[in-house]
């Protein structure tokens, strides 16, 4: 479960303070799928840092799982980023020159598992892409990218799954199968934000958050999602 | 993060940029193999020296004092009986032989050449005291000594001079010296001039025939039981020619007593310091190594900022991304460094296989390494990768990852 109370993120610029989130309070359930949609500017992308323990909010709270998390050392963060969230990002982000297996197998290296090519390919299976194990990224389509991935993502299994745009790179077709691999791991359980500022990908979400200039300007529950299973 | 997975994620690192990796090591290449090969031609040439010079390095000579000391007594000559109180073991233990020798200059004659020789009398021992090989024949023995043989052992010089190029061709035949006839029963091995060009004879036959001259001699060779006893036995002999000759003030002595030891420890000493010299002038290539190797690993983050912000987001600690880069700089050096090992003990063993056909000179010059100059020249290789590599993988691990990430 995630809270966030009174959260605020000020960059400083030289002398000229930019706030990013002002007073921002979300609490999003296990088991949810959320998008957080807005405008560029709307303060969407610094909530996913700050969500994902890439960034440290100004002020206010953040409890993941229970613990507040806002204000823990670079090295805690690296620890709560490596066991309880999984990222996917808008350009891939996958390590080049490094086979689709071992990209899988790189968070799992990171918290320290021994045994790590079963759970790696057992990932890739899962997303659809066992027969891939053994290519570059780049051998890769867009699709195939985003999905190795997600796979990485799911590794060390997460309490919380952050797609940052998933489908910014991906054509239609691509898009759609990514966004259904997402509501399927969220029909299984697994706790999904998606930050987007595509009402197409959002319609997928169970529940909407809208932003604006940093605050959160609505929040409503979907009932009638697109390519929902249950 | 264990360690081999540290060190496998950062061999694939290097392996990805190939060339790159290679020039890089290159600057320790030859910064280590040049500190190696430098180090070893020094000790070659070194020991090559030694070799040739330690038979000879036990051996003390006395001669006589040229001229008149003012005010005081007449110089005496150097006799036989000074020879014998030097080998006389109640006198001094430290000496091991005596060789007595006279010298000078003579004709030596055939029907159809003449060659101006130098003529040596001495024992039976004068060949092997002074280090010296035979080519053919034989040296005369102490019979011969006793009995003042007509023989003579010729230089290779007169050899060739008078008789061809053969040695062989030399033995049993006659040479006429002070319109005396000696037969020739051994050609002397080359050791370089003078003594190419010298005849040796036993003190006898030269005094009888040759030089004349009762019991003086013009040379006495000392030879030290061990060379490190060499300064005791140049102190006994001063103290038995000074009492025989009753000498009291060292300015008054009529003799003078010189040994190569000291002459061969001066010269190690300024060998020695011109080796350090080579190797630091080497080890400069090593210092521009370092900067190679510091320049790629800022490269090298800088280029890779984004996989660091990836790696960052999905659970590296700042620990895992500094050993990441600290490793592949260690990895680039250590691997320099051990290449530069092999291609200067290489290199070494090369020119100790090719010296020789640059002549006799170099004979029994080899390049010699030594595991000081591979260990600490190993050392500094990894030093290098570790202050090269410092500097960037801390730079590497302080990166935000949100900043790395977006980078472009």
């Amino acid at each position: 479960m995630l809270q966030l109370e009174d959260l605020t993120k000020i960059y400083r610029m030289g002398k000229v303070e930019v706030r990013a989130l002002h007073g921002v309070d979300l609490t999003i359930d296990d088991g949810e799928m959320v998008a957080i949609m807005g405008p560029s500017g709307s303060g969407k992308t610094t909530l996913m840092n700050i969500l994902g323990c890439l960034d440290a909010p100004s002020s206010g709270r953040y409890l993941l799982d229970g613990t507040d998390v806002s204000r823990l050392s670079d090295n805690k963060l690296a620890k709560i980023r490596s066991k309880k969230i999984g990222f996917v990002f808008q350009s891939f982000n996958l390590v080049s020159r490094t086979t689709a297996i071992r990209n899988v197998e790189l968070p799992l290296v990171y918290a320290g598992v021994r045994s790590r090519r079963n759970p790696a390919r057992l990932a890739l299976e899962q997303v659809g892409l066992g027969d891939r194990q053994k290519h570059m990224p780049n051998e890769l389509s867009g699709g195939q990218q985003q999905r190795v991935a997600i796979a990485r993502a799911l590794i060390n299994d997460p309490a919380i799954l952050l797609a940052d745009e998933p489908t910014g790179n991906l054509d239609t077709v691509a898009s759609a199968e990514i966004l259904k691999l997402l509501g399927a791991l969220n029909d299984a359980g697994r706790t999904v934000v998606i930050i987007t500022h595509e009402a197409e990908v959002a319609s997928f979400a169970k529940r909407i958050v809208r932003m604006r200039d940093g605050h959160i300007v609505s929040d409503q529950v979907q009932r009638n999602r697109t390519g929902a299973t249950a | 993060m264990n360690l081999r997975e540290a060190v496998r994620i950062a061999l694939r690192g290097l392996r990805a940029n190939r060339l790159r990796s290679l020039l890089t090591m290159l600057g320790i290449i030859i910064g280590v193999s040049a500190v190696i090969f430098l180090v070893a031609i020094g000790n070659g040439v070194q020991s090559s020296v030694n070799e040739k010079i330690q038979p000879l390095a036990n051996l003390i000579t006395i001669v006589p004092s040229t001229g008149d000391i003012p005010g005081g007594a007449a110089p005496k000559d150097l006799i036989d009986a000074d020879v014998a109180a030097l080998a006389d073991p109640s006198l001094s233990g430290k000496i091991a032989a005596v060789i007595p020798a006279i010298s000078g200059k003579a004709l030596a004659e055939t029907n159809d050449y003449r060659f101006r020789a130098g003529i040596v009398g001495s024992t039976e021992r004068w060949l092997d005291v002074n280090n010296q090989d035979l080519s053919a024949g034989s040296f005369f023995d102490a019979a011969q000594v006793r009995s003042a043989a007509r023989v003579v052992v010729l230089g290779p010089s007169v050899a060739t001079y008078l008789f061809g190029d053969d040695p062989a061709v030399a033995l049993n035949r006659t040479v006429r010296i002070n319109r005396q006839s000696f037969r020739v029963i051994g050609v002397m091995q080359t050791v370089g001039e003078p003594g190419d060009s010298a005849a040796v004879m036993p003190l006898s036959t030269v005094r009888r025939y040759v030089f004349g001259g009762g019991d003086k001699v013009n040379q006495i060779i000392v030879q030290a039981a061990q060379a490190n006893a060499v300064p005791a036995a140049e102190n006994d002999v001063i103290r038995i020619l000074s009492d025989r000759h009753r000498i009291k003030d060292p300015a008054n002595r009529d003799f003078e007593v010189q040994s190569l030891r000291s002459r061969l420890d001066t010269f190690n000493q300024i060998l020695h310091i011109l080796t350090l010299f080579t190797a630091a002038v080497a080890a400069i290539s090593l210092f521009v190594g370092a900067i190679g190797v510091l320049n790629i690993m800022l490269v090298s983050v800088t280029e890779r900022t984004r996989e660091i912000g990836i790696r960052k987001a999905i659970g590296a600690t700042r620990r895992a991304i500094l050993e990441q880069f600290l490793i592949e700089s260690l990895v680039l050096a250590g691997l320099g460094g051990v290449i530069g090992i092999l291609v200067g003990v290489g290199l070494s063993l090369l020119g100790a296989a090719v010296a020789p056909a640059f002549g006799p000179t170099f004979a029994t010059f080899a390049p010699a390494v030594t595991i000081s100059s591979v260990v600490i020249s190993f050392g500094i290789s990894l030093a290098i990768g570790l202050i090269a590599g410092g500097y960037p993988a801390n730079r590497a691990a302080r990166l935000r990852p949100i900043e790395a990430l977006r980078f472009q």
